[in-house]
């Protein structure tokens, strides 16, 4: 029999607080192969860890429990522990008393109870715990960043930077993003395509990037350090290799279509490039729309196409590449404002949202800077913004805060007094959050000397009545329901989740929450990296924030990327599956189940009846294995199962639970 | 089709024309409605103030009678009624609150009978389809501001079309060959619960409403609503007074609207008893067609 010892920790209060630790500990030296038991107030504190090691060097121990907080704290910290002890890393076992009993309970004796249980389960299975080593996997020297906005082409840029290969991606046929629709940047009021287009250029001249723009990802296969992606290359009917960029197609297409890039405010053609700075700058042509790939009439592109770069042919092109890393920046959706049908959104033209007024603003925007309304071009005198429109609304399912609206209302009433003197602005708002570096400052001045009039209450209802856009809410600070007749109301609209970002989850393997916004291994310390190895986010597609904080992160995140790229091979999980060839069928369900194609077939040949026979069984190849023990679920007789959570381990737990 | 019809106090009383015009449309397009036997007052606006249980209790006693009969889809026209039988159903899914209220009713209540209203019944289970091929004198070039009021579209959980936008109506003034009104007040207040105990204030949210139909160019308001329809049109001359503009907006039933489409007679409808003569709109309206 194994001597195991069993420590349990305080963890301060917060299970000392729940759970009678002395009494687990006590309970604890009774069972099966327990030979030393006993408790600390931090079993993870360097004396905590000092205790572990001498009572493993003057018991003699076999392998140890540690009951504690989740393994997902503390797990490595106990591995290492064993190591420092002479033990070999998995004889160390972690049961969980803190999340799943000592949080989520309040009665001392129920939460002592089943901690008792717990770690009676976990010394069942330390007793079969098995020593088992990792070996090496290589690592492809490349990474994939997909999504370009302002905190892809960071991310990238700093790879790159780095020495390192980069992909990337975009679904779009420009680079840039959101960042490239905004007309000024809150606080500094620069212009946001002058510090943005040089990155773009920048990303696009670099030697170790390579572009794949008008590209979506398709499936992702492999692990850390072998991510094989499928590319979908998008036909964009334009051989980019010919074009110049020259413009002609644009200009001659006579198929009008309303431009995506500039929120419907304006028109674009059916072959277009979405705004002047576009990197790379070549037109694709929208099949949706183009008249000759719809009905075979017009061709006037490929008629005047000076290099004959028009190619009605092109077909997407699908590639499989493979990357040691990947950064997702897929970034965010503006919140879809027609939601709020008091609000009228859809339905008044004159309402309508920040980046559309973005848009109004632009000197290369469809009004070339001018702020006109959308339904008559009337230069708007009284102007109405409402803020949290999609934000802090949890009956319209977004209880969250958008983080950047309360800069960008500030801004947009600041702008539009700049631009039109006679004009004013009323803010209606929940609260003002201007935390972040000179905000608060920028926020006070759009008040005092820019004249924006902050009106503390909710905007209940929004109606048009002759060519007025009636605006009715409360102002809470006088206790009164106010009334506005406004020319333009601008909803700061919050952001969401883009609409396919939990497809494109489950294409990574990376979990999300309940939004959809992505989710990152630890929200404090581990705020870059996802719970996949290897992949690891950047900027808006984790959460709203504005960009100084997407490009901190975007380059946190390449800081990560490049780390992992350095390396030249990494060590493969210890805790992989196996195939017991003796019980083994070979009929594959194993095979078709794994996400990491790490099993295949192999030939065997034994004795049967004093006769040579040769038959097939499963192979798992432990660098690709990472042990996530859908195989063991799937196979029907047993064979396959994870080193350090075997049936055996598994049902003696189970039997430990049942037998007390 | 057989649907259970709960008239509520108001279809015998304020809104007697709502329910004669409701028998008459159903009779004509074939949707046999039965009136449960002995039912009781939904407690309205007044239980719930109360008592809770009693809120309740009243308007459940109704959808057990209705499941004794067999009559699962109970039709409702009046939207107070409606709004309380349909919490009554919701509330009743609960194991726990159902089994309080049978024993204060004394009758079983398997929770299968539903709270359907008049309005939701028409556009869903009898189709516009079907309503329009009963048309026979279009509503041609009578605009409509279709007022919903409150009770059939909050709160959203027992909301039988949008909140803020709801177009139910719309789409059966439409059929009916009329044109219904774009415009911002259809589920306002109309002051409602207030109109005995503070009637200025529910004259002036009256008038609002009224202001803002006559705003948006209608020769008329359609209603599913008895309680609003007693504000619109009773209080009409009040509000008139309040805001020192005439109205003389008529307020229709959505039922008399369709019935007049469907070629019936003004007094089949109840059409004379409006207090904002209701009559000579729909006549002229056939003269022009006429022409």
């Amino acid at each position: 029999m194994k001597r195991i010892g069993v420590f349990v920790c305080h963890c301060g209060t917060n299970i000392a607080n729940t759970v009678h630790c002395d009494q687990v500990a006590e309970m604890a030296k009774s069972y099966p192969g327990v030979v030393y038991a006993c408790e600390n107030k931090y079993m993870c504190s360097e004396p905590g860890q000092m205790m572990i090691q001498e009572a493993v060097r003057e018991q003699n121990l076999d392998g140890y429990v540690v009951a504690a907080c989740s393994p997902r704290m503390h797990e490595n910290t106990f591995r290492k522990c064993a190591e420092r002890a002479g033990l070999n890393a998995y004889m160390s076992e972690q049961v969980n008393i803190r999340e799943q009993c000592s949080w989520v309970h309040a009665d001392k004796e129920k939460g002592t109870e089943k901690a008792i249980d717990l770690v009676r389960m976990a010394v069942a299975k330390a007793v079969r715990n098995q020593p088992l080593s990792t070996s090496t996997i290589p690592v492809t020297k490349r990474a994939l960043v997909i999504g370009a906005g302002i905190a892809g082409i960071q991310a990238a840029l700093d790879i790159a930077d780095n020495g390192f290969q980069v992909t990337l991606l975009d679904r779009e046929h420009s680079i840039g993003g959101r960042m490239a629709q905004v007309d000024k940047t809150f606080p500094t009021l620069d212009c946001s395509a002058c510090i943005l287009t040089p990155k773009m250029v920048e990303a696009a001249q670099h030697p170790n990037i390579e572009m794949a723009t008008y590209t979506e990802v398709e499936s992702v296969d492999g692990f850390v350090g072998n991510f094989d992606v499928t590319l979908r290359k998008k036909a964009a009917y334009v051989d980019f290799h010919l074009c110049t960029g020259c413009g002609l197609c644009q200009e001659k297409c006579p198929k009008k279509v309303s431009s995506e890039f500039e929120m419907d405010l304006g028109p674009r053609k059916a072959v277009y490039v979405p705004f002047p700075q576009a990197v790379p700058n070549k037109p694709v042509i929208d099949a949706n729309h183009c008249r000759y790939l719809l009905d075979g009439k017009c061709g006037v592109c490929k008629k005047i196409c000076p290099t004959g770069a028009i190619d009605y042919e092109q077909k997407d092109e699908v590639i499989v590449e493979r990357f040691g890393t990947i950064v997702v920046a897929t970034g965010f959706e503006q919140f879809d404002i027609s939601k709020y049908e008091e609000y009228g959104a859809g339905r008044y033209p004159d309402v309508i949202t920040g980046l559309h007024l973005e848009r109004l603003m632009n000197a290369s925007g469809p009004t070339a800077g001018k702020i006109k309304r959308p339904s008559d071009g009337k230069i708007p005198e009284k102007i109405v913004f409402v803020k949290c429109v999609g934000s802090r609304d949890e009956a319209k399912d977004r209880p969250y805060c958008s983080k950047a609206c309360c800069m960008y209302v500030a801004k947009h009433a600041t702008l539009i007094k700049e631009k039109l003197p006679q004009s004013k602005s009323y803010v209606f708002y929940m609260d003002v959050r201007t935390g972040g570096k000179n905000y608060e400052e920028f926020y006070k001045r759009t008040q005092e000397q820019y004249d924006g009039q902050y009106i503390r209450g909710r905007v209940s209802k929004i109606f048009q009545v002759g060519d007025k856009l009636i605006v009715r809410g409360e102002d809470s600070l006088v206790g009164r329901p106010i009334e506005i007749e406004a020319d333009l109301v601008v909803l700061a609209a919050g952001m969401e989740p883009q609409k396919d970002a939990k497809d494109m989850a489950r294409r990574l393997g990376i979990s999300y929450d309940q939004h959809g916004w992505y989710s990152e291994a630890h929200p404090k310390l581990q705020p870059i990296e996802t719970h996949t190895a290897g992949i690891y986010l950047a900027g808006t597609c984790q959460g709203p924030k504005d960009i100084p904080e997407s490009v901190a992160q975007a380059s946190a995140a390449a800081v990560k990327a490049t780390g992992l790229l350095s390396k030249g091979e990494l060590t493969s999980e210890a805790m992989t599956a196996e195939c017991n060839e003796a019980v083994c069928a070979g009929c594959g369900l194993c095979m078709s189940i794994c996400p990491y194609k790490a099993i295949d077939g192999k030939k065997i040949t034994e004795r049967v009846h004093g006769q040579m026979k040769e038959r097939e069984v499963a192979h798992v190849n432990a660098g690709l294995c990472q042990g996530c023990g859908a195989c063991t679920v799937n196979c029907p007789s047993s064979a396959m199962n994870i080193k350090g959570f075997t049936n055996e381990q598994i049902l003696a737990e189970v039997d430990a639970l049942c037998q007390r | 089709m057989k649907y259970g019809f709960y008239p509520g106090c108001s279809l015998h009383g304020t809104g007697l024309e709502y329910g004669l015009s409701t028998h008459a449309v159903a009779k004509k397009i074939g949707l046999n409605l039965v009136e449960i036997p002995d039912w009781n007052c939904c407690g309205a606006s007044s239980a719930h103030n109360r008592d809770p249980l009693l809120a309740q209790a009243l308007p459940a006693r109704n959808l057990a009678l209705a499941e004794q009969y067999g009559l699962n889809d109970v039709v409702i026209s009046c939207a107070a009624c409606y709004q309380r039988l349909k919490i009554a159903e919701l509330a009743t899914q609960d194991k726990k609150a159902r089994v309080e209220i049978e024993e204060v009713i004394e009758m079983k209540l398997k929770g299968q009978a539903k709270a359907r209203s008049i309005l939701e019944v028409f556009a869903n289970d009898i189709s516009l389809e079907k309503i329009q091929s009963h048309v026979v004198k279009p509503l041609q070039g009578l605009k409509v501001a279709c007022y919903y009021g409150c009770l059939f579209v909050k709160p959203p959980e027992v909301a039988i079309d949008s909140s803020e936008n709801p177009l139910m109506m719309d789409e059966i003034i439409k059929t009916l060959g009329g044109t219904p009104v774009d415009w911002a007040y259809k589920t306002e207040c109309c002051g409602g619960s207030l109109s005995i105990t503070r009637t200025q204030a529910a004259v002036e949210m009256t008038a609002q409403v009224l202001r803002y139909a006559k705003l948006a160019g209608a020769d008329c308001i359609a209603t599913p609503c008895p309680l609003c329809t007693s504000n619109l049109d009773m209080r009409q001359k009040a509000a008139e007074k309040a805001l020192g503009i005439s109205f003389n907006l008529p307020i229709y039933y959505f039922t008399e609207l369709m019935g007049t489409a469907f070629g019936l007679a003004p007094s089949e409808l109840g059409l004379d008893k409006h207090f904002v003569e209701a009559k000579s709109l729909l006549q002229n309206l056939s003269a022009t067609e006429a022409q």
